[in-house]
């Protein structure tokens, strides 16, 4: 039976098994519901965390982990939830609340859909060996091991994971080289002042940054990555390309469904609430744009660790909700680690002016209009929440300059490894 | 209630502190701090909400 009042729900349905998925089921046992939970994952895996794998993962010496967030009892006992993983949803029929996932129809009163996103790969590379993005598990463990036979590596894309496998890399001893098509990197993360700081960071740890290339073509020998021919005509022997340019979300199978979809990039558009433009689905986590309201409605659409967890939690508390649920307003926050130096960044990068406060340890703030919006902060942990919540509370520009102004400088740690 | 922390775990990224920044602190070397053993029942709330976000699962409550 299809309802609208959630009184009447007897049927949630989570696709989408990763973080973001998680969250929302343990949400909705947290309201008390007690209704069916179906959790639907592409991957044959349990729910894991994604974080490590291009971080620890990666490093040299003891066999890796990736345990499950929660057991398979805990997940099908304590939390009642019926799991359908290895099961990529294949499409959504709204007038009859069903979600077609290969030959399974799964009826839902309502649906999150967190499915995520899915990495980009390199034009007619698939099926190269030695050539991966990192994503998954399964990238992680074919990444780690090529780095474990030495493996010569060409990193395409100098974003965060990208970087975080080159950090892996030289930690390791073996060359790296970095090719990244912008001339600065991560200007759309950070901006350009402080991506220019990252790309120092490759440099002083003895990466080959070439910025301003794009690849023409990964070289392949019996069907094997054998180097990278860039558009300058130099050619990059290696044994292992990761490539690290960017992510597809992950809403083909909705294509026919009639939902709202972002004309850019084809994830879901969700308003305030996380609901979407069908009756009873929600959107949460790497899928899903929505207006954060802390940021005057700025349409965003985050592929960060926190931002899963939060709009994980929060789709299911709404969808299930019988006021129709509470906007989500958030500082977004992310960090990466490379050669020993942790970089967190809070807040958003769009701005009209980026302070830098100080070069060792870095600490930028960044304006827009009146108030502060974001920060990046270099080896500061102690100071970068407490940064962020200058930013929740929309702090004035001149009173958190102040602030920041009068924090310690800090010492700069010794880079690990 | 009572805090238990795995410094194992915790790799300081400070989620805790921003829920429950009178409990929890980063300190300059990355390190946890915890400001507050036994919190009193009125930051119940942000002491869950900072348990809850831990992204290694280094922090619980027992209740006394």
């Amino acid at each position: 039976m299809v309802t609208d009042s959630p009184d009447d729900v007897r049927d949630l349905v989570v696709v989408g098994a990763s973080l973001a998925g998680l969250r929302a089921v343990e949400a909705a046992r947290r309201t008390g519901y007690d209704g069916r939970i179906t959790l639907v994952g592409a991957e044959p895996h349990l729910p894991y965390d994604r974080p490590p794998l291009s971080k620890a993962f990666l490093d040299e010496g003891r066999a890796p982990e990736a345990p499950p967030f929660r057991t398979e009892e805990h997940l099908r006992e304590e939390l009642g939830v019926d799991l359908l993983l290895g099961t990529p949803a294949t499409g959504l029929d709204a007038t009859d609340r069903v979600l077609e996932a290969g030959d399974r129809e799964v009826g839902y009163d309502r649906l999150v859909v967190a499915t995520g996103a899915a990495a980009r790969m390199l034009p007619g590379t698939e099926g190269v060996a030695g050539v991966h993005a990192l994503r998954t598990v399964d990238d992680a463990i074919a990444v780690r091991a090529a780095l474990d036979a030495g493996a010569r590596t060409v990193v395409i894309g100098a974003g965060f994971i990208g970087s975080e496998v080159a950090s892996g890399a030289r930690k390791r001893g073996l060359p790296v080289t970095i090719v990244e098509g912008l001339d600065v990197p991560l200007t759309r993360s950070v901006g350009p002042e402080a991506g220019q700081v990252c790309a120092d960071l490759h440099r002083a740890n003895g990466a080959d940054l070439r910025l301003g290339t794009g690849v023409r073509e990964v070289l392949v020998t019996d069907g094997r990555a054998v180097g990278v021919l860039l558009d300058d005509g130099t050619q990059l022997d290696a044994e292992l390309v990761v490539a690290g340019i960017g992510v597809v979300p992950s809403t083909g199978w909705l294509r026919d469904s009639g939902i709202g979809l972002h004309e850019r990039d084809g994830a879901l558009l969700c308003d305030a609430t996380l609901a979407t433009s069908l009756p009873g689905v929600y959107g949460a986590g790497d899928v899903a744009h929505w207006p954060n309201p802390l940021f005057d409605g700025q349409l965003m659409r985050l592929e960060h660790w926190t931002n899963a967890a939060e709009h994980g939690a929060a789709a299911a508390s709404n969808a299930l909700d019988r006021s129709g649920g509470v906007p989500v307003s958030s500082v977004p926050y992310f960090w990466s680690d490379w050669y020993g130096h942790r970089i967190q960044f809070v807040g958003v990068p769009q701005a009209d002016e980026v302070v830098v406060l100080a070069d060792e340890p870095y600490l930028a703030l960044y304006r827009r209009g009146d108030r502060v919006v974001g920060a990046l902060t270099i080896d500061r942990p102690t100071q970068i929440m407490k940064l962020r919540r200058l930013i929740s509370q929309r702090t004035s520009w001149p009173e958190a300059r102040t602030f920041a102004e009068g924090l310690p400088a800090l010492r700069a740690p010794q880079p690990a490894g | 209630m009572r805090l238990a922390i795995d410094y194992d775990k915790c790799t300081g990224l400070g989620l805790c502190e921003a829920e429950a920044p009178d409990v929890f602190e980063v300190q300059a070397d990355g390190t946890l701090l915890c400001l507050d053993e036994n919190p009193s029942e009125a930051l119940r709330a942000e002491v869950e909400s900072a348990c809850a976000s831990c992204p290694t699962e280094a922090l619980r409550i027992i209740e006394d």
